[in-house]
């Protein structure tokens, strides 16, 4: 135990440094995901044909490509077609377009959760779709989306571990780096483990700060 | 004002409304009335597209209706829609549900939309409930906070499907007295309705609705007090005399 506590000392300020890019690469492709999401779900519920084939078509083909698939795609096939990105924005990238179609369908989702007389109500008072989306769909819908939406935070902070395969070194590969160079393999994914841990702790507890919320109502 | 010409309408292969042809004159308050599932609720939603309609004509102060159009937008803020379960929105405030088409379909001054709120809010008898969120308002309540809704958009008509039959009965009385007080001050209102009380005493017009088709119309105390066509007569003792 004694030597745990001093190997901690020693590889903690080196694992931090991976911290710091984990968090980078999660809150990154968070937002990414986000903003892509909400496109993908407006665009399947806008009733418009072309619109709801594409995005249909665009969250199957998302899904059916493992995350680490996409990753090598964009970071190692991408600069092929004069696209090259560094290893950090393609993770981004990478993750964001990857987490995009989970959002897309959690946002669908919360919208069509939404009664069928608001959506008349808000027309017959003369809103358009996208007033009546913006002012009476959206804000019901994001009760029903919060606690799913913090389970997907908490995915995506520990998925971020797979910007490794692509040379980010966040907080797993610094940790295999370290593992690897000093073979004190227990110390150092004890503590990699911990530290994701502390990481979602918060978001554990936001989620359930969410149901409650949804629940109550 | 509104008009109606062989407006047909098929769900699937139901058809709903087979050719209605009738017209709501301004300031005139027209009853509907007919057994459920006789197409009365279908053609006040198809007045204000909220149903599109397969043949015929339906227009407002001579603006053909036509959901697909652009035109929607301005006859819908002609004529407001007070529906069975208020879908009040439960998000916003009494107040902001007022205001929100004042403020953000007809742009209006912030200042002024929410004076004018307030009068209406008035005007219905729940001022002091401005600021208190809908579920927290009793059936009643909520249906007079719709009914502000609707006013707020300062509408030549006034649609109603069927205002009271998702309230309590001791609820009812309260509604139908602002609407009441709406028909006296010369709203045009078409409403559905179950309330054979309120179509005698308050509507001009009365359309007996079944199967699609207009059985009868005519002056209300005629239509309600000596029906000709024996389906009318049927429909309005079981109404009247439920046992």
């Amino acid at each position: 135990m004694q030597k745990f506590f001093h190997d901690a000392v020693e590889f903690v300020p080196i694992l931090l440094q991976g911290v710091w890019l984990t968090v980078v690469v999660t809150v990154g492709s968070l937002l990414l995901s986000t903003v892509l999401g909400l496109l993908w779900a407006l665009m399947r519920v806008s009733g418009i044909g072309f619109f709801v084939g594409f995005s249909a078509a665009l969250i199957n083909l998302i899904r059916g490509i493992p995350i680490i698939v996409l990753l090598f795609y964009i970071y190692f096939v991408m600069p092929d077609f004069g696209v090259a990105l560094t290893a950090l924005q393609a993770a981004i990238i990478g993750l964001g377009i990857a987490y995009s179609a989970y959002q897309a369908e959690n946002f669908r989702a919360g919208i069509e959760a939404i009664d069928k007389g608001q959506i008349e109500a808000a027309q017959t008072i003369g809103m358009g779709w996208w007033l009546t989306m913006r002012r009476v769909v959206l804000p019901q819908a994001v009760r029903i989306v919060l606690p799913p939406y913090g389970n997907v935070m908490i995915m995506m902070l520990k998925d971020s571990s797979q910007a490794s395969t692509i040379t980010v070194a966040e907080l797993a590969l610094q940790g295999k780096l370290i593992a690897s160079s000093t073979f004190k393999n227990t110390s150092v994914f004890t503590l990699v483990a911990l530290m994701y841990l502390t990481m979602s702790i918060p978001l554990i507890l936001l989620v359930r700060h969410f149901e409650k919320q949804a629940n109550r109502k | 004002m509104i008009e109606l010409n062989d407006v047909h309408k098929s769900f699937g292969k139901v058809e709903v409304l087979k050719g209605i042809t009738a017209s709501v004159a301004k300031s005139e308050v027209v009853c509907i009335i007919g057994p459920s599932g006789s197409g009365k609720s279908t053609i006040l939603r198809c007045i204000n597209g909220l149903e599109s309609y397969d043949r015929g004509d339906i227009s407002v102060e001579g603006a053909r209706v036509d959901r697909d159009a652009k035109s929607i937008v301005a006859i819908r803020t002609q004529v407001s829609m007070v529906f069975q379960r208020f879908n009040l929105f439960p998000h916003r405030t009494a107040l902001e549900n007022v205001i929100e088409g004042p403020l953000f379909v007809k742009k209006e001054p912030r200042g002024q939309a929410i004076a004018r709120g307030r009068a209406l809010l008035a005007q219905v008898g729940l001022a002091e409930k401005a600021d208190v969120h809908p579920p927290k308002l009793s059936g009643g309540q909520q249906q007079r906070v719709a009914i502000a809704r609707a006013l707020a958009m300062q509408p030549k008509a006034i649609l109603f499907d069927e205002p009271t039959s998702a309230l309590d009965p001791e609820l009812v009385g309260e509604v139908l007295a602002v609407m009441r007080k709406l028909a006296d001050d010369g709203m045009t209102m078409v409403v559905v309705t179950h309330e054979m009380g309120f179509a005698g005493d308050v509507a001009d017009r009365v359309l007996f609705i079944d199967g699609g088709v207009i059985v009868e119309q005519g002056a209300a105390k005629s239509v309600l007090n000596q029906p000709q066509h024996p389906r009318t007569q049927d429909f309005l003792r079981r109404v009247l005399h439920p046992m």
